[in-house]
């Protein structure tokens, strides 16, 4: 058995500190240790894009993270966006446009829309669509999705040209 | 964004045929969704399991005892831990003549049948310990010739999956109608063999199982993502030896099903046998690579079918022979030949044909049990049919929309019994072929098509018609003997402010079942939706019924809401006749308000209920404050609500390296009457990617020793959104006159025939290169065989 | 799929992550992005008894240029890499492969270095050093070494890096005038392995090739260079016949292996039909 070892990590603002088993993923130390179960499991190898989490502002696999590597590091999840409207707008248009049913790979595609929308203007569609090419959902057919986040896209260049 | 169409049903203050947004859906976009994985209960032990790594051997002996001593390791089961408590369950149903299946247990006990196979169970505290522990196990494995390919396995000398039913074939069927001999005789046949490649369900959440034993009471509490929590309800209580009033299935929120989480699992029974056995809650939820290796595959068919036409291009006869191969037992409770009896039954069924003749072959196989699966038999009698109308059309001339238009079943010979058996209320087939043509500018395509091909650009253009199995009687599974309900129960409570909270045996899947209900319940009783709470998935607080599957949904729990809320309604009514002293049939509800017939308000049903539930002193006497209806709801008149509809496809075929751009599909659906546009758009769109992930991507694929070799996220590529195209998609309406409501199923209508007209799609992209193409799915190695460059 | 017991370790440089491998009595791994390493032991594909994050060891991250080429550190990210304006001026091929690379979540944990190292014969970058003609510097107890990238790869997964020795950088030699690069590959859904790429690097003068490399990826157990195709086309006119006469040639440089998806003849096929349309794409930029 090995030694457990201290991380302190900033999740959602505040910041947690914990003993952990070297082996812990990230996903399982946020949904088995933190009880943030937003984060799904889908595939533990870094395909399926269900376990999304947004590390220092970028989207990255927390099935491909151990938790030991988050120590001093900022992690934010679907509850703490959820809870800080940072994404409130993509939500509305993903509930609006019915984008999702069982909403299991919801939180993930959540977040990499919001990397994908970072930068500003209004991608293509095909671009959306590649954004989201690590994203696997089963249920949508993926259609509502780039439609939400289009609106979502198309609004915010809006509010930003209205506010110039 | 496409637009959303309303239901022509609509009217004003009306909510059934509105494009509603779904209430559950908000939670789940803030990640507040609690699927079963995400609930940790007091004293609870995680479960992995030691599996066989070959796929098919004879049991040895197994050591335990240092995996037992391993740290955090509680338990460890094998065979006969669970044999000692479990009565075994067989996957056949009386109605199916002459099945066979081997009995089963949670983990192996003599052979093992496919390289996944549980033979013993880890229960430690937590799950990395509990797979450091199966790392301790040794087992002995006597390995057998395995049984993979379906035609080894019938020959005489084949080794044998299950030696006591004496042959690797557990079921045959032929059906039989007219004489396709003479229909055959002189006429103009065209023929092929078609592959289906099997392939499975990749739910986003894995399966997962709670089970938690209360030994003080003899309480067993499952939560279990799956679509029919009372089946699992029954199947506990019964092969447990538990009474059905100390069960309590819950199915919390469920992501993704597709019809492989209503089949029994080994790894289910064994973790509700580890909670009996340890009086400890276990949990189990499969990791991906064991989700490959255990979910129910699909699919799976090898198809020779050819059609005999006369020189006008009238279909004369259709003959088929499918053989499929099912893994090594079927599965349970549904079996697994299901999927090959709706293949032989809906083969031809759009078209008007009196010859028919269809033989099935189901086969056992050392590979994982293979069931039912969204669209179950759909795709492939799709692909079969739709193929041969377009070798057909081409042998005789005709364009793919006028054949078709030529031999479909009319509107005048409604109802419609087909050869194969089934009974057709009425279907749209003409109107939906013409909205499509319509839709999809065919001219035009075909234009560009004709223009396209000169610069060597090759795009191909493909339609296929599919019927649609929906709303199931117990003609399905209940006939056969098994505890399966075709039936949906529904209460309603008026809660003391006037709300209403509706309990209904449907299970929410994503789909949007609580929100249609909602819509139902508040349209039918007369007040907001958002005052509706609709409570699914949990046997100690739903009526009994049969949940969601098969595209029952709509169709029968929507009737049962309908039906209760008028219930309901009519007792709201009574008791408000009584207070304001005038006849129930003179008022009404509309937004929560009791009306009379000049529309004034006469008193709130918030008012009314406060009234029955706190001072019912103040009632009229007689009247009992009963705000509380129950409804259950069979179908009963024809045994399935068939639906119909057409999918085109437009593709461009790479002919240099086989790779295909799926440019665009269009589908035009008839699913009855329309309770939720946007609910079944969306429905629509999945289903449809589902297709298309058979047509050019999905495919489990086996080595010659039965071994997967592809079980894992990264090699099996199921669709995602680069490769898929946009979708467009239209309505008709024909309601069913069988229900009030009128609503039919859609679940299954994007899978049923995405795939097929893909298939006639690339090889209308591959006719100038006299090439052709019968296997899904088309890869690009497939493609490129098929144009002889490789 | 939960891993196997490890011990854990981060370092801050080069020398405590060369002295941490060598006190391991054990299996020690380095971690850089752990994009690949993770599932391998998530899978317990592979189960060592020590990791070592070098994940934020100083200096081994960052891209320079200097006169002898550009310098890209092990650890650079490969979103880095795929938005480096230094990297779209003196290394374009990397620019353009780095797309090609996994999904947006991958590129934004895992490294160039790590995906050399581990030298999946799928990947991308393999086959743009190789192209590029760069060199790897190596760490070792023995201090700095560099090794071309042609005498890089060994054999499936092995390369000249030996035990305890740690990548640091690559050096990518400065692009020459004409120079002329190309990256593409047929992989089945976007983000996928390929089932065949290829890295081109070429200085061409009016349609004439004085120089070219071409890396293929999946076509063996190590990325490979097609020399025969590479010396049918030195000195020549780039056009239709050169074209297809390279094609041709691509059979004495590769033999794939097939697999139960794809091929041999297929994959072969496919590398043919991929070179053709990348000299052609050469050709049009020519122009």
């Amino acid at each position: 058995m090995s030694e457990q070892v201290s991380i302190t990590v900033k999740v959602n603002g505040s910041i947690v500190r914990r003993m952990v088993e070297p082996r812990l993923t990230l996903l399982d130390f946020l949904r088995r240790d933190l009880g943030l179960t937003g984060t799904h499991a889908g595939c533990e190898m870094g395909a399926c894009g269900a376990c999304l989490v947004s590390l220092e502002g970028r989207a990255v696999h927390s099935c491909l993270m151990l938790a030991v590597q988050a120590d001093d590091l900022s992690v934010e999840t679907i509850e703490g966006l959820s809870e800080n409207g940072s994404i409130a707008d993509l939500q509305a248009a993903f509930f609006e446009r019915n984008a999702l049913q069982c909403g299991y790979c919801t939180p993930g595609v959540l977040i990499t829309a919001r990397d994908c929308l970072s930068t500003g203007g209004v991608p293509s569609r095909d671009e959306i669509r590649d954004a989201l090419s690590g994203n696997y959902c089963r249920c949508t057919g993926y259609e509502a999705i780039v439609d939400a986040i289009e609106v979502v896209a198309r609004m915010r260049a809006a509010n930003a040209e209205g506010s110039k | 964004m496409t637009a959303i169409s309303d239901s022509p049903f609509r009217a004003a203050n009306q909510y059934i045929g509105k494009s509603l947004p779904r209430p559950g859906a908000k939670r789940l976009l803030a990640g507040r969704g609690r699927y079963t994985d995400d609930i940790v209960v007091p004293r609870m032990l995680y479960a992995a399991f030691w599996r066989s790594p070959f796929a098919h051997a004879r049991l040895g002996a197994i050591s335990i005892e240092a995996a037992a001593a391993m740290p955090g390791v509680h338990r460890v089961f094998i065979g006969a831990d669970f044999a000692a408590i479990c009565k075994p369950w067989v996957g056949t149903l009386s109605h199916f003549a002459g099945m066979k299946s081997a009995p089963q247990l949670p983990l192996a006990t003599e052979k093992v049948l496919w390289a996944g196979h549980p033979i013993a169970m880890v229960i430690a505290e937590t799950r990395a310990q509990a797979e450091d522990a199966l790392e301790a196990i040794e087992v002995e494995l006597d390995e057998l010739e395995p049984v993979v390919d379906i035609d080894a396995a019938q020959l005489p000398d084949s080794t044998l999956v299950y030696e006591e039913a004496g042959s690797n074939v557990i079921f045959r069927t032929r059906i039989e109608s007219g004489s396709t001999a003479s229909a055959f005789e002189d006429a103009e046949v065209v023929e092929a063999e078609f592959r289906f490649g099997r392939h499975t369900a990749v739910t986003m959440e894995l399966r997962s199982i709670l089970a938690d034993y209360d030994p003080s009471d003899g309480r067993l509490t499952v939560h279990q993502s799956t679509q029919t929590p009372y089946q699992f309800h029954d199947i506990y209580a019964r092969h447990f030896g538990l009474s059905e009033a100390h069960v309590r299935v819950v199915a919390p929120d469920v992501g993704g099903s597709f019809g492989m989480k209503l089949h029994l699992y080994h790894e289910d029974m064994a973790v509700v046998g580890a909670s009996i056995l340890t009086g400890r809650p276990v949990k189990f939820t499969a990791d991906r690579m064991e989700s490959f290796l255990t979910d129910i595959h699909a699919r799976d068919h090898r198809v020779r079918a050819r059609l005999a036409i006369s020189a006008d291009g009238m279909f004369r006869g259709i003959e088929v022979d499918d053989v499929t191969g099912v893994g090594p037992f079927s599965a349970y409770p549904r079996t697994s030949v299901v999927e090959g009896n709706q293949v032989v039954r809906l083969i031809g069924a759009a078209y008007r044909l009196k010859d028919y003749r269809a033989d099935l072959t189901v086969v056992a196989q050392n590979k994982t049990q293979m069931s039912q699966y969204r669209a179950v038999g759909h795709p492939i009698a799709c692909a079969v049919t739709e193929r041969l109308v377009d070798l057909a059309g081409a042998r005789v001339g005709l364009d793919p929309f006028e054949i078709r238009r030529r031999n479909y079943v009319t509107q005048d010979m409604y109802p419609h019994k087909t050869p194969s058996g089934y009974s057709f209320e009425r279907l749209s087939l003409e109107e939906c072929l013409d909205k499509l043509h319509e839709a999809m500018d065919y001219e035009a395509l075909r234009k560009d098509q004709a223009r396209l091909r000169e610069a060597g650009i090759h795009r191909g253009i493909g339609i296929a018609t599919y019927v649609e199995i929906t709303n199931p009687s117990p003609a399905f599974y209940g006939v056969g003997g098994a505890h399966i309900s075709a039936q949906d129960g529904c209460v309603l409570k008026v809660t003391s402010s006037g709300g209403i909270q509706c309990l209904i045996s449907l299970s929410e899947l994503g789909q949007g079942a609580e929100a249609i209900v909602g819509q139902i319940v508040a349209e039918g009783v007369g007040i907001n939706p958002n005052l509706v709470r609709v409570i699914t998935g949990d046997t100690d607080m739903t009526p009994v019924g049969g949940a969601t599957w098969a595209c029952r949904g709509a169709g029968i729990g929507g009737e049962t809401a309908l039906q209760a809320s008028k219930k309901l309604k009519g007792r709201i009514l009574e008791i408000a006749g009584a207070i304001l002293q005038c006849s129930p049939g003179k008022l009404d509800i509309s937004d929560g308000q009791i009306l009379d017939q000049g529309g004034n308000i006469r008193m709130s049903l918030g008012e009314l209920a406060n009234l029955a539930y706190f001072r019912s002193d103040l009632l009229p006497k007689g009247i009992q404050p009963e705000l509380t209806v129950a409804h259950h709801y069979a179908p009963s008149g024809y045994p399935f609500a068939f639906t119909n509809g057409i999918h085109g496809s437009l593709v461009e075929v790479d002919v240099e390296t086989g790779f295909v751009k799926i440019l665009k599909h269009w589908v035009i659906e008839d699913c009855g009457r329309i309770l939720n546009p946007l609910l079944v758009d969306e429905q629509i769109r999945g289903g449809v990617v589902q297709g298309l992930g058979a047509a050019f991507f999905e495919e489990c694929l086996y080595s010659k020793s039965g071994q997967l070799l592809n079980g894992s996220m990264a090699d099996y590529l199921v669709p995602m959104a680069c490769e898929m195209p946009d979708i467009v998609i239209g309505h008709v309406e024909t309601p069913t006159q069988d229900t009030e409501l009128g609503a039919k199923g859609c679940g299954e209508a994007g899978t049923a025939a995405a795939s097929g007209a893909a298939l006639n799609a690339v090889n209308d992209a591959l006719s100038p290169f006299k090439a052709s193409i019968t296997q899904l799915p088309m890869t690009p190695e497939r493609i490129l065989k098929a144009l002889r460059v490789v | 799929m939960k891993a196997r017991t490890f011990s854990f370790r981060r370092v801050t440089s080069v020398e405590e992550a060369l002295a941490a491998f060598a006190s391991c009595e054990g299996e020690a791994r380095f971690l850089a992005g752990g994009q690949s390493l993770l599932p391998a032991l998530n899978l317990r594909l592979d189960a060592p008894d020590l990791l070592i994050d070098i994940s934020r060891v100083e200096g081994m991250r960052g891209v320079s240029v200097s006169s002898s080429g550009l310098r890209i550190g092990a650890l650079t990210r490969h979103v880095e890499v795929l938005r480096s304006p230094l990297v779209a001026e003196h290394a374009s091929l990397l620019s353009r492969a780095a797309p090609f690379v996994a999904h947006p979540a991958i590129r934004n944990l895992g490294t160039i270095g790590g995906s050399l190292a581990l030298a999946d014969p799928a990947a991308e970058f393999p086959t743009c050093i190789l192209a590029l003609n760069a060199s790897l510097e190596i760490a070792g107890a023995n201090g700095i070494r560099t090794v071309r990238a042609d005498d890089y790869f060994r054999a499936l997964y092995e390369t000249d890096i030996g035990p305890g020795e740690l990548l640091t950088a690559i050096l990518i030699p400065p692009p020459s005038h004409g120079q002329r690069v190309h990256f593409d590959e047929l992989a089945r859904r976007r983000g996928d392995y390929a089932i065949v790429g290829l890295a081109v690097n070429a200085v061409i003068h009016d349609s004439n090739v004085k120089e070219i490399r071409l890396a293929f990826s999946s076509v063996g157990p190590i990325p490979t260079r097609a020399k025969t195709a590479e010396a049918q086309l030195i000195g020549t006119f780039l056009g239709a016949e050169g074209i297809a006469s390279a094609q041709a040639a691509l059979a004495n440089d590769l033999s794939p292996d097939g697999t139960d998806e794809v091929s041999s003849e297929t994959r072969m096929h496919l590398a043919r039909v991929l070179l053709g349309r990348s000299l052609n794409a050469l050709l049009r930029e020519d122009k």
